[in-house]
């Protein structure tokens, strides 16, 4: 249990600390990697507490999708060399102490709210689908994701098409001065159109483009 | 160092989510530092809702942290894209520069 208490201190600290970093650091590309770190250190506690199939998930959803997206933006848009520094903004810095306010006092509430919660004493029964300890953690997800929830998960899927094509969509521009293939009027081309015979008599010859 | 308890993870995502409110509030620079704020805070989400799932030993939490981890690829990637639009029509992503609308 000593072993649980020091992994679970190291994960959190480090993730504590990248995500500081995340919000301070001057470069944006900085920014990315340690919320890369981030993600890493959390799906590791999720592995320790038990959860393996959802801490796999996050270090292939976030490491190997989400944060390789926002690097390849940060990356296109050159905004490397523009420097992320808050602190020495050119305008009014009034916005500073009153965001700092409302985060401390929204960390506060949030402790309150820990500290103060309990079990509630009948919650234990009223559980609807308990964790069957014989089974592995993925296939007890199997088991109610493909069953229970079947249509939340049809609709996540069409969820992500929906981003998909949004995402295309948003992004899509017509070059002007490129050549493009024509699918249509090469399907809809005759014979009439390409080919004409002719009739050559002998000793003459043929005019072309006439 | 005693157990860790429901209370160390809820702490934990507590922080996370206000260092995530924390780069909402005082970015005004990059509009991409404040898309991984909103990453850090459906993060602390996440947590919250796997924590319960094994110390109350149910399920389900975790398969909304799943439908959570799905909602946040879909927005990150919708959000990047609008973000490279708007650079490109207006060369700019600073926070203090977009004013179009003067709130």
């Amino acid at each position: 249990m000593i072993a649980h208490s020091i992994f679970f201190y190291t994960f959190s600290l480090i993730a504590i600390f990248s995500a500081i970093m995340v919000i301070a650091s001057k470069n944006t590309v900085h920014s990315v990697f340690f919320l890369i770190l981030d993600f890493i250190s959390i799906s590791c506690l999720f592995i320790m507490i038990g959860a393996e199939f959802l801490g796999m998930i996050m270090l292939i959803v976030y490491v190997g999708a989400v944060a390789v997206l926002f690097l390849f933006v940060v990356m296109m848009l050159n905004v490397a060399q523009q420097k992320n520094q808050w602190f020495e903004s050119t305008s009014d810095n009034t916005h500073i102490p009153i965001g700092l306010l409302i985060s401390v006092v929204i960390f506060f509430e949030l402790l309150i709210v820990v500290g103060g919660w309990k079990y509630k004493p009948n919650l234990l029964s009223s559980v609807s689908v308990g964790i069957n300890q014989n089974i592995t953690n993925t296939h007890s997800i199997g088991n109610i994701l493909y069953t229970d929830y079947i249509h939340l998960f049809q609709l996540s899927g069409m969820i992500l098409l929906v981003a998909m094509i949004g995402a295309i969509v948003l992004t899509y521009r017509k070059r002007s001065g490129i050549k493009r293939q024509s699918y249509l009027s090469q399907i809809s081309r005759e014979k009439s159109d390409g080919v004409s015979l002719v009739d050559v008599k002998s000793n003459q010859g043929v005019k072309i483009n006439e | 160092m005693n157990e860790i308890s429901l209370t160390h993870y809820l702490t934990l995502a507590a922080i996370i989510f206000t260092i995530g409110v924390v780069g909402i509030f005082l970015n005004r620079k990059n509009i991409i530092v404040i898309l991984m704020s909103i990453e850090l805070i459906l993060l602390a989400v996440n947590i919250n809702l796997v924590s319960f799932s094994m110390f109350l030993n149910d399920i389900s939490g975790q398969i909304f942290a799943l439908f959570i981890l799905t909602v946040a690829a879909a927005e990150a990637a919708i959000g990047l894209a609008i973000i490279v639009v708007y650079y490109r029509n207006t060369g700019t992503i600073h926070v203090e520069e977009i004013d179009s609308l003067k709130g």
